[in-house]
């Protein structure tokens, strides 16, 4: 049963993730991103991390990806780009071998070498007394609480670094 | 009872999965590099480094599940809201950009005078 909800979302986010680079217009793109976000949620929910994939839901293939759609659709990119123009066909070949070589260097690293099965400080069945939420809640505002007060920082200067460049006039 | 079969999914993710995930996690990966190489719209680029940080993403949630371990879903939050924070930045260049030079086409873009 996890094999096949893994075969299922696995293959369809390597698919529209494949849809994101060669598809053509950017609108296509934006939402094959989101089919490709909605299935990692799906992932994540196998991993037993609810918590991260509803986050995933809310904030990636809702928030980021309608500020993607807002701003293709506002600068209204007519123009579609040819992916058979010859000025780039060499940064094309130099793409496509760095991918491949990429996906040669990763992959192999973790599958050939059999890791331990580990006791780790959160068992399943520690994890499932609660909740997900609830034990990443509690990490995130004991162990972690200096980090998510600078993420909140940074979202901040984010908002001010946005509104600036909105408001600047060039 | 409940335990027991949970105890067996475990080992099927532990024994069998994990590396199927690296490996899709590092497809993923591969294709967002393909995709900042091929594509020449600044958009389009953002959305590859996007596929990109979710590729690490499900690589720490995967490896987090491994190691029995929460630590890596606190760091997943964290990579998210950077993430939000650079596409609020990243699109707002980019539309700064396509007003001042009114195109967001990368190898037309440059200079780098303001």
């Amino acid at each position: 049963m996890e094999a096949l909800f893994f075969y299922l979302f696995g293959g369809l986010s390597l698919i529209s993730a494949g849809f994101v680079v060669f598809l053509r217009r950017p609108v296509h793109n934006a939402m094959a991103l989101i089919l490709t976000f909605f299935c990692l949620a799906g992932l994540y929910l196998l991993l037993h991390a609810e918590f991260i994939a509803v986050i995933q839901v809310l904030v990636y293939a809702g928030a980021i990806m309608v500020l993607f759609l807002f701003v293709i659709m506002l600068l209204s990119l007519e123009r579609e780009e040819s992916l058979q123009d010859p000025r780039g066909r060499l940064r094309r070949w130099i793409g496509g071998f760095l991918a491949v070589l990429v996906f040669l260097f990763l992959a192999p690293v973790w599958t050939l070498q059999v890791l331990p099965v580990l006791k780790g400080t959160f068992p399943p069945e520690r994890v499932h007394e609660v909740g997900n939420t609830i034990w990443v809640a509690r990490l995130l505002f004991t162990d972690y609480l200096l980090p998510f007060e600078v993420a909140s920082i940074l979202l901040l200067a984010a908002i001010v670094g946005a509104v600036f460049f909105a408001m600047r006039r060039l | 009872m409940e335990v027991g079969v949970e105890q067996v999914g475990i080992l099927e993710v532990h024994m069998i999965s994990l590396s199927h995930y690296l490996i899709l996690a590092a497809a993923l990966f591969a294709l967002g590099v393909l995709g900042v190489f091929l594509r020449r719209n600044a958009i389009v680029i953002f959305m590859c480094i996007e596929l990109m940080l979710n590729a690490v993403n499900l690589t720490f949630i995967a490896v987090s599940r491994y190691l029995q371990d929460l630590g890596g879903q606190v760091f997943v939050f964290f990579v998210m809201t950077v993430a939000a924070a650079e596409v609020a930045v990243g699109l707002a260049i980019i539309v700064v950009v396509f007003r001042s030079r009114g195109t967001i086409r990368v190898d037309e873009i440059h200079t780098m005078k303001g």
